[in-house]
């Protein structure tokens, strides 16, 4: 008596929604992606900077979704508007200062190594889209300042051609690119970003293999000696 | 160890982990930014200076007003002679080598100075017959003749301009009454120029020029690029950053009003035009967008870039940040042994 393979089985093989959920658990099990232990060399402040970054990036979301929701001319007429474009304002420098540790952080930890290129990429390519995400908001304030930055920054865009595109001093066109196309950039980059570090885990000390004989697994945070979360298998 | 091909002995790790709760200092950290970010605020607010507006500049600066407007009028003005992407000139088109984007790109904001900032916004203004009659004769007469007109009412106002610079007498063919904001060109040979612009500088102290330089066939508007750039012509902008120590020669964009901090993380950027050949290059800001251009692809390479790559290496930085890993993997200190 032959067996019949069920129709369910035979169309999961040729699922595209299988296929990513399987590359996907495969690529990021959850305890990597998630992960409650790692390992004992991340112990020094440089590493608060990574998700200081992160941390900064989620107060810009929410107070510039605060200043969005009542508008762009709200902020200049109200206290409570002026509180919450100055924690955006104030948010933005805090991101910036953040990034900046971490990029040379990592930079000093040539934290690239061990097939984590790409990690770094994503990172140095977030900082760049920042920057521009970041001047849109300072030319879209509506004041003297968005003014005066606007008509002096508006030459190095059209001597390279791209005020023919991002014209410094159309309002409208300036906004969109703040609160709409380059933060999906951004945040897009930073997903990336986290999850290349998810993946890869936390670049290893350097030389470790030369200064320390191959150590035996030791045990997990729970004490169970699995030693898998967190680390680059 | 190579220099150029460097080997990567990084070994995937097999040693010890701690507990951490990932979701845990998330929370804690967007916690403690949100508190900096308050307490920034609580002490310090944020800048917030009113933007300057054409009633106020024609107001506060009439004479330097109607030299923008006359300016504007014979297209000798700035943008009037700035090219690509505003028109065809050729004043403020910069190149570097056999590189001519801003050329390439082409006119995308075209912007004619004498009918968008005089013309246009005179034809708005309902009710007046002497105003209608000049613009008339001015529409009517060949370019030729609308040329020596506008030169003609022009020329005392640019030497006016030139002696308040030099901080000299200036002409007695302009005389500028600042209490009322008024502007007289004694001149002969300008035709109907100076009744059109006795009506601008009118149009503009009463806040109409605005609207009339925002307005197109929408309704709805979000472009300010041509008040903008027409203010940027004149000198108030530049006056009140100077006062807010913004100019570039200053601490640019660096700082925003109040001593603010601006864009510090352009630091890198702003320091290339203080240096030669970019600070007295007409090319510079192509000249610095391609250095940083350039340096921006290094940046992002520099996991590739061979010596780049190993200086973390020589410099041991490292070993500051691991300083807890190399001391606990170093084990207990081994005692000498006693000779007793």
């Amino acid at each position: 008596m032959s067996t019949v393979q069920s129709p369910t089985t035979t169309t999961r093989s040729k699922s595209w929604t299988v296929k990513v959920r399987e590359r996907g658990v495969e690529a990021l099990p959850p305890d990597r992606l998630l992960p409650d232990g790692q390992p004992t060399y991340v112990a020094s402040w440089i590493y608060v900077f990574g998700v200081a970054s992160i941390a900064s990036l989620i107060v810009i979301i929410g107070s510039g979704s605060i200043l969005a929701l009542k508008g762009p001319a709200w902020w200049h007429e109200t206290g409570v508007g002026h509180f919450f474009n100055s924690i955006h304002m104030w948010s933005v420098e805090l991101f910036f200062f953040a990034m900046v540790v971490h990029l040379w952080g990592k930079y000093w930890m040539a934290a690239w190594r061990g097939g984590r290129g790409r990690v770094w990429v994503t990172g140095a390519v977030t900082f760049l889209v920042a920057v521009p995400c970041a001047l849109t908001g300072y030319v879209s304030q509506q004041n003297f300042d968005a003014q005066w930055i606007s008509t002096q920054a508006k030459d190095a865009m059209n001597s390279v051609g791209v005020g023919a595109f991002f014209n410094l001093t159309n309002f409208g066109q300036m906004y969109s690119y703040h609160v709409l196309l380059l933060p999906i950039a951004v945040v897009a980059l930073v997903s990336v970003h986290v999850l290349l570090v998810r993946r890869n885990g936390v670049v290893p000390p350097i030389e470790l293999d030369k200064k320390l004989p191959t150590w035996a697994p030791g045990p997990g945070p729970d004490g169970s000696g699995q030693t898998s979360t967190g680390g680059r298998s | 160890m190579s220099l150029l091909g460097p080997k990567d002995d990084t070994q995937p790790w097999k040693g010890r982990y701690a507990p951490y709760d990932l979701v845990k200092e998330l929370c804690i950290a967007v916690a403690v930014v949100t508190v900096l970010a308050v307490l920034l605020t609580v002490l310090l607010s944020s800048p917030d200076d009113r933007p300057s507006t054409i009633g106020q500049w024609s107001h506060e600066l009439p004479g330097d007003f109607a030299t923008t407007a006359a300016a504007e009028l014979t297209e000798t003005s700035g943008i009037a002679e700035y090219g690509p992407p505003y028109n065809h000139n050729s004043g403020a088109v910069q190149h570097f080598l056999f590189l001519h984007p801003q050329r390439w790109l082409g006119v995308s904001h075209p912007i004619n100075t004498a009918d968008d900032y005089v013309i246009k916004p005179l034809e708005t203004i309902p009710n007046d017959a002497a105003l209608r009659s000049a613009l008339a004769e001015y529409k009517a007469a060949p370019e030729k003749q609308q040329k020596e007109w506008s030169a003609a009412y022009a020329k005392p106002l640019e030497e006016y301009g030139t002696a308040i610079e030099e901080k000299k007498t200036p002409p007695s063919t302009v005389s500028v009454d600042q209490s009322t904001g008024t502007v007289t060109v004694k001149v002969s040979g300008a035709g109907p120029v100076p009744t059109m612009m006795t009506s601008l500088e009118s149009l503009a102290q009463s806040g109409g020029l605005e609207g009339g330089l925002v307005s197109s066939s929408q309704f709805f508007q979000t472009d300010y690029t041509k008040p903008l750039l027409f203010m940027a012509d004149g000198g108030l902008l530049g006056e009140r950053a100077e006062a807010q120590h913004l100019l570039g020669k200053q601490w640019g964009l660096m700082n925003e009003t109040g001593s603010y901090p601006g864009q510090p993380w352009l630091w890198l950027y702003a320091l290339w035009y203080q240096v030669e050949p970019m600070k007295s290059s007409p090319n510079a800001d192509i000249q610095v967008l391609l250095i940083m251009g350039l340096l921006s692809f290094a940046f992002i390479c520099i996991p590739f870039i061979p010596v780049i790559n190993r200086i973390p290496r020589w410099i041991p930085v490292y070993r500051l940040i691991w300083r807890e890993h190399y001391r606990a993997s170093a084990g207990p200190p081994i005692r000498p042994r006693s000779s007793a």
